[in-house]
């Protein structure tokens, strides 16, 4: 099978899948009674400036929940917990900020270097109790997700402050807050910086698995355990630190909103995005390149779809549905491709066999 | 028949007999409990209200539990289970406003057993990862059964109930029973708080006093399942799909019926458990009600070694705690007790079969929770709605090496492709 045509495999499931969510979601607005030329025509509506601002930085914080869940899937690793992860360190790290123990960035630096430690160690117990207790890295995480949330609630509710309805953890200084980058008028809203956050650990992560021998160990535990071990992978020392890793970018998913806006650990907190960045990563195929472009869509569907209850009298809930279904069909696809391939391929093989020439590229297994 | 070959025993016969019997383990949970009770007084410990609140919020866990075992028997995982049951409660409320509540339990069944034909339709005959499609589905129904809700219940308002934009209550319920001489007498030698006997006697009127048709179902469909999988050729065959597909291939089961015929099942339990949700726990639908119960009777599942009995008291154990967080906190507080009390008997336990290693992690757990109960008087209500988490994760630590999952489970089967 030559590249190009890889390549264009490689493009063809996911439009696939864009065809299918187009297709159900207009399928779904029939059934319910709603304009589907209303609902596209807003989804697709050219974004204001406001809108562009809260893409971009909702598409840090998805890309940072995507890349956590991509390092685990590499390895054949589900680390459902991201979402206990990042709320627990999210919580410390504002906590820490918000004591203001060093001044000005170095605050938020050490802010940082809490909220990956917290997020390491939390899917640290995960990874331990795997290797150590044979316990599926899913139900566990599953379990300190329950338990991440409760801690969380019990501390807030006994350490923290009262506000407004809500409680909160004590405000940043200024001094370690960031302005962030006004693109449009001042009413729009600024880009967060720690936007940038989610660009360093892309690129990291991108060269981490891509061009060293712990990328290449990550990824062949991932492709084929039995090969990996023989060659003489530590299956066990990789499942801890991929669990790690993982849990340390999941600790930075809100840390750009946290520095950029909110200031504080508290009623205004994004939930769900642990769940989110899970489909992202299954949507861009745990490629960063990939997980990006899923990013941006599932942060234009969901910024595009507040306009819907006010101009189309359509609840906003609808883009899950696409969300869910642009998942769902892009395996689905992926998986029909690679059949497609693998039949291919045999029948490459065959062929080759029969006219007597030992293929290229085939092992004589 | 050849196909019972495959299965290897779970334990032999000469394992067996050193062991203490489940009837044992229910005698004596049952002595231990009555006398925490006795001792601090806690006698909300297991009333009659209080064991009916657990009844209650056990039942949807079971279900999804039940619906997972289904699935996972056959070979497939099924994390859809949340998505299933999310279903499950939009097709309870719809089909109950409309054509009542009986109606609203079979469009619970429907609407979830439609999640599991998509999971189906994508497991088995896409080959896609099984965990990948659950997550997609929760995703999905979630979206859907919120859309839905504000498309068709936020106008709907009559004697058959009350909508708005993220719910629809007052909806009929289903049949509740009540015996009357029984329930009567067992609830006033309950209020005796006797030491055993009360016990009994509150289990005997949470069990006859205003039970919900419903609940009976859902332990008979326990019943119907552990018969059905263990004792019948078909429940063989499906087993044996979850254990070595091939091999069953090999024998004539068409593996891929079986499959479907287990995850649509299992959708369709785990509906039924959402439509439990919105008529009988609650007085009505509302959106993202089964919050996270669909995890939780997966944990349930594999907490019960994949097995009915198991399943039922990892269900029992989740449903209980649950309920407990709306209750008195004293009984909380007299929890520590028991837990400290168990603990240190499989301590105990552990030690005199020679592990001796974990038998001491286990003991310091069981001082510690000893130590808790007597240097405090109450415990913060956060604590308890995490206790089912933190035992899942420590009986998964210290006895996963006993529990063991279908050979075959969540690997992808295709046919004829042995090797």
């Amino acid at each position: 099978m030559n590249k190009v045509l890889q390549g264009g495999m490689a493009l063809l499931a996911p439009l696939i899948a864009i065809v299918a969510a187009v297709v159900v979601t207009s399928l779904v607005l029939m059934v319910a009674g709603a304009s589907v030329g209303d609902f596209w025509s807003l989804i697709f509506q050219v974004p204001t400036g406001r809108n562009w601002v809260n893409i971009i930085n909702q598409t840090s914080m998805i890309f940072l929940a995507a890349l956590a869940a991509a390092i685990g899937f590499r390895m054949n690793l589900f680390n459902i917990g991201i979402e206990g992860q990042y709320t627990l360190a999210s919580y410390a790290a504002a906590l820490v900020a918000g004591a203001a123990i060093f001044p000005g960035k170095l605050n938020v630096l050490v802010a940082l270097i809490v909220a990956v430690v917290v997020g390491a160690l939390w899917a640290g117990i995960a990874g331990v109790l795997k290797v150590t207790r044979g316990v599926s890295e899913v139900i566990a995480t599953i379990m300190l997700n329950a338990i991440a949330i409760t801690i969380v609630g019990y501390l807030l509710s006994n350490h923290g402050q009262q506000y407004g309805q809500g409680r909160r953890t004590a405000p940043l200084p200024e001094s370690s807050r960031f302005k962030g980058w006004q693109l449009f008028e001042k009413t729009d809203g600024n880009v967060w910086t720690l936007v940038l956050l989610a660009v360093v650990v892309g690129i990291g992560v991108s060269v981490l698995i891509n061009r060293t021998r712990f990328g290449f160990d990550l990824r062949a535990t991932g492709a084929n355990e039995a090969a990996a071990v023989a060659s003489g992978v530590n299956v066990k020392k990789m499942i801890v630190i991929s669990m790690l890793l993982s849990g340390g970018i999941a600790g930075l998913i809100w840390m750009p909103a946290l520095f950029g806006q909110a200031g504080y650990y508290g009623p205004t907190f994004q939930h769900q995005l642990g769940f989110t960045g899970i489909a992202v990563a299954l949507l861009g195929r745990n490629r960063p390149l990939g997980i990006f472009f899923g990013a941006v869509l599932f942060a234009w569907l969901s910024e595009q779809a507040n306009k819907l209850q006010l101009q189309a009298g359509i609840s906003p809930s609808i883009v899950q549905i696409t969300q869910g279904v642009v998942v769902l069909s892009v395996v689905v696809a992926y998986a029909v491709v690679q059949r497609w391939r693998a039949i291919a391929e045999q029948r490459a093989l065959r062929t080759a066999l029969d006219a007597g020439v030992k293929p290229e590229g085939v092992s004589a297994a | 028949m050849s196909a019972s070959m495959l299965m290897e025993p779970t334990e032999t016969r000469g394992q067996r007999r050193g062991r203490p019997t489940w009837y044992l383990y229910l005698l004596a949970g049952l002595v231990s409990v009555s006398l925490v009770r006795v001792l601090t007084g806690a006698h909300e410990i297991d009333s009659e209200g209080s064991l009916r609140a657990a009844i209650v919020s056990t039942c949807p866990i079971l279900l999804a539990a039940l619906g997972g075992l289904w699935s996972e028997r056959s070979g497939v995982v099924n994390i859809g289970l949340e998505g299933q049951m999310l279903l499950g409660t939009w097709g309870a409320a719809y089909c109950t406003y409309w054509y009542g509540p009986y109606w609203g339990l079979v469009g619970a069944v429907a609407f979830g057993a439609l999640g599991g034909l998509i999971h189906a339709v994508a497991t088995v005959t896409f080959g896609v990862d099984h965990i990948v499609s659950g997550v997609a589905l929760n995703v999905i129904a979630l979206g859907l059964t919120t859309f839905l809700a504000e498309a068709y219940f936020a106008d709907l308002d009559s004697e058959y109930g009350h909508g708005g934009a993220q719910q629809l209550t007052g909806l009929k319920k289903p049949l509740s029973i009540t015996i009357p001489g029984l329930s009567d007498g067992a609830s006033s030698l309950a209020q005796k708080h006797w030491f055993i006997v009360s016990d009994l006697a509150a289990m005997v009127a949470a069990l006859t006093h205003r039970i919900s048709i419903v609940t009976i179902l859902v332990f008979l469909l326990v019943l119907l399942t552990g018969w059905l999988l263990w004792r019948t050729s078909f429940g063989l065959r499906l087993r044996s799909c979850g254990e070595n597909p091939y091999a069953s291939e090999s024998l004539g089961v068409n593996v891929r019926l079986y499959k479907y015929i287990a995850v649509v099942v299992s959708g369709g339990l785990a509906g039924l458990g959402g439509g439990y949700l919105a008529l009988v726990s609650s007085p009505g639908f509302h959106t993202n009600q089964t919050n996270g119960r669909g995890y939780i009777g997966l944990a349930a599942m594999i907490f019960g070694n994949w097995r009915p009995g198991g399943i039922l008291l990892g269900s029992g154990m989740f449903g209980y705690t649950d309920s407990l967080q709306l209750r008195d906190p004293d009984v909380i507080h007299a929890l520590l007790l028991l837990v400290g009390f168990w603990l240190l008997v499989f301590a105990a336990f552990r030690i005199m079969r020679q592990q001796t290693v974990s038998g001491i992690v286990l003991g310091a757990f069981g001082v510690g929770f000893l130590l808790w109960f007597f240097l405090t008087d109450s415990v913060p209500s956060d604590f308890v709605s995490m206790t089912p988490y933190v035992a899942t994760l420590l009986v998964l630590a210290f006895a996963s090496q006993r529990l063991r999952m279908p050979k075959a489970d969540g690997l992808i089967y295709r046919k004829g492709s042995v090797g």
